[in-house]
This record gives structure tokens, C-alpha cells and sequence, in this order.
């Protein structure tokens, strides 16, 4: 637009000094963990991979990097069906109570997880759910709900809901009404869902730093032992890799918000 | 009538699954804290007695406060001004922009607090850089104290900050802009009486998140601070794992939520949590 309004100098240089202090950091990882040296530091003589080598063949890395990921399908799973249906409902029925319901919903995302972490300690000593992958599916499945119900409050409230009146109208059963009209329409908002709480799962560490010690160790708890331990250049290989994964994951994410943008 | 009560009894059942796994496996173990804290190690409010009579619960919670306070300003005030960019950008530099947003967002707290030890121990990258160039002749002390907790947590922040504050600037009228300029405001004063303004409820949203998200925060002060400094997260923490002292532990958590759902009940219409994360990219 001609005249329109634009930042000055001063406000464009802050704006790109605040952009770097948020990327550089993470970016300055990635030559750390191509270092020839056998401390954390900047490649001096040349780059290599040995660090890589190091984590990719490590039984401990792998086995925990494995455990992490059944763990975030597992509470992924759990997260979108329950999510899912629930936004539905509180969708169609839209009263009083269910707004309710969905700030019941939203208060793992407010409650502090040392809050969570600490009871849940407690609570599942009782069960016999300690240091179990059943007992970290259900933390994780639970405290990833809030991330399905926005997304797909979302994508709802772009929905016509006559549309499903009109099904409903015709003859069509509560089932065949959500298989066939209500999720086709919201599949991209369920997709963006669990995403963000598949991404909760695999990075989620305070829970898991009181609800699981020896048998279930999964890749945030190594990443924590490793960095209060030994900070070694293969530490570093880690968190390039987590990196790549997360920007894999949100390249995804935004590919499907486009293909739900577009007419 | 009938026929309309069962349909709606349907749409209660899908809610239904979310409703008892929230109750049973999350509030359930929650509410157990705030009960422990009126019951143990005896019935009754001496945990909370500790609030006004122990030195060691008020300078926790005095330190958490002000690293809050300070994290909180910071980060608006960096977070304003990439909003500010992004809000008033191209369209098609701003989805580079926002991206520069969401991808620290989404990264682990993890890799993210990594990266600052890397960046800011004593042997680190940054004291490693001054030491050569020759500013400086000893290493800083840029970490495991206060100052390395507040870098690391504006980092975690300004996104946070960024995501309300842009999405409230981005329904502020261009053309109003632009009217105040063609009337012959300098640019400072279209900021500061145009724009400004408009954008104060997106301001007071991002404060209060980022504030109550760094009350309770754990990962990054316990990396950066290096068990020196102690905010309340970390506290609880070390009263539950170490000291077993589940009082006066779940008492700090209670305290901690209380006043988290205090802040949100004060602002609350200026908050909107879904926003926060339905806008973006």
C-alpha cells in the first residue's frame, strides 16, 4: 500500500538485534557440535562428525530417544481422541457449561508442571504407576489435551455449523455425522493438534524428573543429566538433531495451515 | 423435545473422555497437593506460618518475584518491538519474521538453556571472544547467577510476549496510521499517541503471561542458575526430592498456583489464552 505506514530506522534495528538474540544462540549449536576438539568449543583444525558418531551408535542415546518417541505416540494418541471429541462437544452444545469445561481444559497450560510433577509423585506412588511408560503416556496424553482443544476449537469455529444440521436433519446418526461432515473439515486443525502435543511430549521433563527414574529414561532426562554432569561436544550433536526434528515438525504444521488457507 | 434432550445428551458424552481422564488424572493429584499442605507433617496452618516467620521461604520468594519482574519487562519491551516490525511489515517478509518467532518457540527449553551454558560459562564461547580481542583480561561471570537465569528466561519469553501484542496491533487500523501522518505527525508522535494506545490490551495480555509462565518456571533457572540461585519451582523441587519435607513443599506450590490464578483473575479480560496459540504462523 502507497503512504502506508512503516517503522523508522531505530525501531527496524531493535526489531532485527531482538531477532538475533532469539535464533543465534540456537544457531551458534550447530558449528559446536561439528567441532574436531573433545570439549565444547568451536571447530579449530577442521569439522567432524565424530560426535554424531558418537550419539547415533550409543545404545543409551538410542534406547532413550526410542522410549521418548513411543511415549509422545502414546500420549499423542490419548491427547487427540479425547481432545478431538471433546472441542466437538463443547462446540455444538456452547453454553455456560462447557465454556467451563474448556477452562478446565486449558489449566495444564496455566498450572505450573512442578505443581503437576510433585502431585502426580504422589499420586501415582499409590497406583503403581512410578517409573512406569503407561504412567508417562497418561502425564503427557493429559497435559497435551489443552494443545488439541485450541487447535481444534480452531479450526471449529470456521466450521458452518448448519452443515451439520442439515446432516443430522436428513437422518444421520451423532456417528455419522462426526465421521463424515464434522472431521473431514477439521482434520488439518486435529493434524496442527498433534503436532503441538506430540512436540509437548518429547521435550517434557519436569514431570518426567519426578514420575520416572531408571526404567523409563527418556531423551529430555538425558539431555538434563548430561548438561548438570559432563557437557561434552556429543550434547551438543543432540541438540542439533532435536532441532532438525522440531523444524521438521512446524515446517509440517505450517504446510498443512496453508493447504486449510487455501480456497 | 425428547428427541432434541437425547441428541444433546450425545454431544455430552464426547466430552465426557476428556472430562474424567482431567478429573481423575489431573485435578485429582492436584488438589492432593493443596491437601498435603493443610495436613502434613500435622493438621493445621503452621506451613503457612512459615510464609511470615522463615527467612529462607521470604527470600525465595522475594528472588522469584524480582527475576519475574525484571523478565517480565524485558521481555516486553523486546518483544514490542519485533511485534512492532512484524506488525507494520510487507506481507511477504512477515511470514520470516514470524517464523523467527515460532521456531525458538518450539524448540526444547532444553536445547535452548544448552546453548546459553555453551554461549556464557566461563570457559564459553562469549568470554573466550572478549578474552581474545582483548576487552576483557579475566573471564566474566555470565552464568550460574542471576544475570545468566534472566538471559536465559527473556530468550524463552519474548515469544510469548511477541504472540498476544502482535495479534491485537494486527487489527489496528492501518489507514489510521497513515491519516495521522498525512495531518503531519512526526513518526515518534504517530507511535506514541496512534498506535501505542491501541495496542495496550495486547501489551497488558502478554505481561501477564509472561509473568505467570516465569513464576513457576523450573528448567531454565535450574540450568542458568546453577543451584545458587533459587527460584520457587526449583525450591519445591528441593524440598520434595531431597529434603522430603512434603509441607512445606506442597504450601510454596499452593502459594505458586493461588497467586498465578489471582494474576489471571485480576486481568482476566484482557487475557485470552486460546489466542495466544490459534494465531501465528
Amino acid at each position: 500500500m502507497e503512504g502506508a505506514h512503516r517503522p523508522g530506522g531505530a525501531a527496524k534495528g531493535l526489531a532485527w538485534l531482538v531477532a538475533l538474540y532469539l535464533v543465534l544462540p540456537i544457531g551458534i549449536i550447530l558449528p559446536v557440535s561439528l567441532t574436531d576438539q573433545r570439549f565444547l568449543s568451536l571447530p579449530q583444525e577442521g569439522l567432524s562428525l565424530r560426535h554424531y558418531a558418537t550419539v547415533l551408535t550409543s545404545t543409551e542415546w538410542l534406547g532413550s530417544i526410542a522410549q521418548s518417541f513411543w511415549i509422545a505416540v502414546g500420549s499423542t494418541i490419548l491427547a487427540v481422541v479425547a481432545g478431538t471429541l471433546c472441542a466437538i462437544g463443547c462446540w455444538r452444545i456452547s453454553r455456560r457449561a462447557t465454556d467451563l469445561v474448556r477452562a478446565l481444559m486449558l489449566l495444564p497450560i496455566i498450572i505450573p508442571s512442578i505443581v503437576y510433577a510433585i502431585g502426580l509423585y504422589r499420586y501415582f506412588a499409590g497406583l503403581g504407576l512410578l517409573d512406569r511408560f503407561l504412567g508417562v503416556v497418561i502425564a503427557h496424553g493429559v497435559t497435551g489435551i489443552p494443545y488439541v482443544i485450541i487447535t481444534v476449537s480452531t479450526a471449529l469455529a470456521a466450521f458452518d455449523p448448519r452443515l451439520e444440521q442439515a446432516a443430522r436433519g436428513m437422518g444421520a446418526s451423532l456417528w455419522q455425522t462426526l465421521r463424515w461432515v464434522i472431521l473431514p473439515r477439521i482434520a488439518p486443525g486435529i493434524a496442527s493438534g498433534a503436532i503441538f502435543a506430540f512436540i509437548h511430549s518429547w521435550d517434557e521433563l519436569v514431570i518426567v524428573l519426578f514420575i520416572a527414574s531408571r526404567d523409563v529414561f527418556t531423551l529430555p532426562r538425558r539431555i538434563w543429566d548430561g548438561i548438570n554432569e559432563n557437557l561434552d561436544p556429543a550434547m551438543a550433536a543432540v541438540a542439533v538433531l532435536l532441532i532438525v526434528f522440531t523444524v521438521l515438525l512446524l515446517l509440517l504444521d505450517m504446510a498443512l495451515r496453508r493447504r486449510r488457507d487455501a480456497p | 423435545m425428547a428427541a432434541a434432550a437425547q441428541r444433546q445428551t450425545g454431544w455430552w458424552l464426547l466430552i465426557l473422555p476428556a472430562f474424567l481422564l482431567m478429573t481423575a488424572f489431573y485435578v485429582a493429584p492436584i488438589l492432593q497437593v493443596l491437601a498435603i499442605s493443610f495436613t502434613e507433617p500435622q493438621p493445621g496452618l503452621q506451613n503457612y506460618e512459615r510464609l511470615f516467620t522463615s527467612e529462607s521461604v521470604q527470600r525465595v520468594i522475594g528472588t522469584t518475584l524480582r527475576i519475574c519482574l525484571i523478565t517480565t519487562a524485558l521481555a516486553l519491551l523486546l518483544g514490542y518491538a519485533l511485534a512492532y516490525r512484524i506488525a507494520l511489515a510487507e506481507e511477504r517478509v512477515r511470514r520470516w519474521w514470524i517464523l523467527a518467532v515460532l521456531v525458538p518457540l518450539w524448540i526444547s527449553v532444553l536445547v535452548r538453556a544448552f546453548a546459553w551454558v555453551t554461549l556464557l560459562r566461563r570457559q564459553g564461547l562469549v568470554n573466550q571472544a572478549l578474552l581474545e580481542t582483548g576487552v576483557i583480561a579475566e573471564p566474566l561471570q555470565l552464568v550460574w547467577n542471576e544475570f545468566g537465569i534472566v538471559v536465559g528466561m527473556v530468550h524463552y519469553m519474548v515469544p510469548y510476549a511477541v504472540l498476544p501484542m502482535l495479534a491485537s496491533m494486527r487489527e489496528i487500523d492501518p489507514r489510521l496510521l497513515a491519516a495521522a501522518r498525512g495531518l503531519g505527525a512526526s513518526r515518534f508522535t504517530v507511535f506514541a499517541r496512534v498506535f501505542l494506545p491501541l495496542s495496550a490490551p495486547g501489551l497488558i495480555a502478554a505481561g501477564v503471561l509472561v509473568f505467570i509462565f516465569s513464576l513457576g518456571f523450573y528448567i531454565t533457572p535450574a540450568i542458568l542458575g546453577g543451584g545458587k540461585t533459587l527460584m520457587v519451582a526449583e525450591w519445591i523441587g528441593l524440598q520434595i526430592l531431597d529434603l522430603i519435607r512434603w509441607g512445606l513443599g506442597t504450601m510454596m506450590a499452593t502459594v505458586l498456583v493461588v497467586a498465578i490464578l489471582t494474576t489471571l483473575a485480576i486481568f482476566s479480560r484482557a487475557v485470552d489464552l486460546r489466542r495466544l496459540f490459534g494465531s501465528g504462523a
